[in-house]
């Protein structure tokens, strides 16, 4: 049994199929990397699995506890932690704010009344958010408002706000789109470390291949919606249904 | 110090001092004087307004600073807690203590209940809400409930009311332990005359309350937590976060001020109508709070207190006082001044009102916090230019 057990989802919209029969079964300290040309319906599984989506039917299992029909904030506190394709972050709070706010999340639950004590008194949650920024390197930039980060910087923050929680399935939706080629780098050195320290279980969406050979422990193809194959990314390399349907249109 | 840092706690101490001088700072023309006859603003009935609907711009700062939820009806809190302090007179005693407990209490629990439906929604939906509850109360308290607020005459303590804590010797006028709210005591200096009303000191003891209680919620985790439902609310949920009940927690502090303000109103002037609660009463604190700067600690108290300065002040300008002021000019001049002023004095107050709201918003959107900021900057940067001018003038 994986951490993560997807079976039979199916989500349509309007007349398009967006997720046909997905199954997908992500192992405990893995890498499962999710890939498939534009459309394939990627975004749409992350969002069933997170909580925004109901899909029409299927099934999906943390830990053994059925995911569906809770809300975000629930899947959230269960231990699923989502970076988005496009970063959401807290844009007029600053860095420091922004990675705060996920470390009471995880400290106090959903919701706490506290409106009296100070947030610069909470020395331990200060000192965890500090060390998660001297982590992806923005430690200088704590007091900064999150706003005026650059592209990269915004992604590595996000990613910072989830990593603090030390969640138990970390969801990445193309973490290194957009970026120039050392942020991708250091993003890839990033994730690796966070793999090797912290053993989190990861589900990455990827379109650079470098990125996905070299974190993945298994890769699930993704077409129209439908799960081609299943593997580990030698066989996938190698596979010529996957070479015809995806890699192959990209290496055009 | 007291659980605040350096800079809140020196802002704290400037509205404490404020607060407790402000029927000497507020008369600063001799009584006399044209100016003081004009401008003096220190007298009981008008610092009682500043200060009341300063509580009531803190706590609806609570929920539209730090949120971004705008309430369109938070007169209707207002209204409810003076109702509900004035009952306490009729059905008591004039002692302002249970009249205030309630006046909080009450409209704390029509804040649950606003708050929760209205929550429902975001953005113009939920303004559209707030603004129809408050409608709503306003027609109930106007026609429907008459038993209960005594329609259009409006609520007031009479001689049949049963008031069971009135013994024999108490004032019969609200009072609070005895020192009655209206009386005060007045200094006389030179042409100068300063009046401390007990009324005005105990109101300014609730605006300093309140004042300290929102800098420490700005300043809590539950703050940080509102502002950041204010920047986004996905991520909000996605960090594990359920916004409702944090909303609804601002909402309900929010309207508790209101009640607290309401009740306070009631302290001063133990009656009160439905008009308190109508939309333009809960449209005059959004322009409070937008004047003085939405977010801000002290903008709001800023805010109310100019807006009562120019409906009290302003409205009371008329072409005689005019007149006298331009007496020094050859007639034609004065004449022309004084017509074109005329619209924007007396009952054109409003026009003033609205011209200046339309130019901070368009030239200041921070309102008037930002206008102090940017004069401070000002200063501060001819220092710094200068300093710097002076270190390297042979170089450029
Ligand atoms: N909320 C939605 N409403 C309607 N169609 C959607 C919605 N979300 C995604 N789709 C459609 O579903 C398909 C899969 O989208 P998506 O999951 O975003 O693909 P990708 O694999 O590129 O992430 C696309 O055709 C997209 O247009
Ligand atoms: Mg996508």
């Amino acid at each position: 049994m994986g951490i993560l057990e997807v079976k039979g989802v199916n989500k349509r919209f309007g007349g398009l199929q967006a997720l046909g029969d997905v199954n997908l079964s992500v192992q405990e300290n893995t890498v499962h990397a999710i890939i498939g040309p534009n459309g394939a319906g990627k975004s749409t599984l992350l969002n069933v699995l997170v909580g925004k989506l109901i899909p029409d039917s299927g099934s999906v299992m943390f830990d053994g506890q059925s995911v569906l029909g809770r809300k975000p904030h629930e899947i959230a506190q269960m231990g699923i932690s989502r970076v988005f394709q496009t970063p959401e972050i807290f844009s007029d709070l600053t860095v420091m704010e922004n990675v705060l706010i996920p470390c009471f999340a995880k400290r106090d639950g959903a919701f706490r009344m506290h409106g009296i004590e100070s947030v610069a008194d909470e020395k331990g949650l200060n000192e965890q958010a500090e060390m998660m920024l001297d982590e992806v390197k923005m430690l200088d930039k704590r007091h900064m408002t999150a706003s005026s980060m650059s592209r990269g910087d915004k992604r590595r923050l996000e990613m910072a706000m989830c990593l603090v929680q030390e969640p138990r399935l970390l969801l990445l939706d193309e973490p290194t789109a957009g970026m120039a080629r050392a942020d991708t780098e250091n993003t890839i050195l990033l994730l690796k470390d966070i793999r090797t320290k912290r053993g989190i279980t990861m589900a990455i969406i990827e379109h650079d291949m470098n990125v996905v050979f070299s974190l993945a422990d298994r890769i699930t193809v993704l077409a129209q919606g439908m799960p081609l194959v299943e593997d580990t990314p030698d066989k996938i390399k190698n596979h010529p249904k996957v070479r015809e349907a995806y890699l192959g249109e990209a290496q055009v | 110090m007291l659980g605040l840092n350096s800079r809140d706690f020196k802002l704290f101490i400037i509205v404490c001092i404020m607060a407790l001088v402000a029927p000497v700072l507020l008369n600063p023309f001799p009584t006399e004087s044209a100016l003081g006859q004009s401008f003096n603003a220190g007298y009981p009935a008008l610092m009682q307004r500043f200060v009341i609907f300063g509580i009531l711009a803190i706590g609806f700062n609570i929920l539209f600073g730090l949120t971004g939820f705008l309430s369109f009806g938070h007169a209707a809190f207002l209204g409810i807690g003076s109702y509900a302090a004035v009952w306490m007179f009729k059905l008591l005693s004039y002692n302002v203590v249970p009249a205030i407990i309630l006046s909080v209490v009450v409209a704390g629990l029509f804040a649950v209940v606003i708050g929760y439906v209205s929550l429902r929604r975001s953005g113009i939906y939920f303004s559209i809400l707030t603004l129809a509850f408050a409608q709503m109360a306003y027609q109930l308290a106007y026609s429907v409930l008459t038993p209960l607020t005594n329609g259009e005459t409006g609520l007031q303590v009479y001689n049949g009311d049963p008031q069971i804590l009135m013994s024999a010797g108490d004032p019969t006028v609200p009072h609070f332990f005895g020192i009655t709210m209206n009386g005060q005591t007045q200094l006389d200096l030179g042409g100068w005359s300063f009046t401390f009303q007990n009324g005005y000191y105990l109101a300014a003891i609730f605006l300093i309350a309140s004042f300290y209680l929102s800098i420490r919620i700005f300043r809590s985790p539950m703050g940080l937590m509102l502002r950041a439902i204010k920047s986004n609310q996905t991520r909000m949920s996605y960090v594990g976060l359920n916004t409702k009940p944090y909303m609804l927690a601002a909402f309900v502090i929010s309207g508790m001020y209101a009640g607290l303000a309401g009740g306070l109103l009631a302290a001063m002037d133990p009656l009160t109508g439905a008009e308190r609660m109508f939309w333009t009463a809960s449209g005059e604190i959004v322009v409070m709070s937008i004047l003085g700067g939405v977010g801000t600690l002290i903008g709001p108290v800023l805010g109310a207190g100019l807006i009562k300065y120019l409906e009290n002040i302003v409205s009371k300008i008329n072409d005689g006082i005019l007149h006298n002021w331009f007496a020094f000019m050859p007639d034609w001049m004065d004449n022309l001044f004084v017509t074109l002023i005329h619209p924007f004095i007396g009952k054109g107050w409003h026009l003033t009102l609205g011209l200046l709201f339309m130019a901070v918003v368009i030239f200041l959107p921070g309102g008037l916090v930002q206008g102090g900021q940017k004069i401070m900057d000002m200063f501060s940067r001819n220092k710094n230019t200068d300093a710097k001018d002076g270190a390297k003038t042979p170089a450029e």
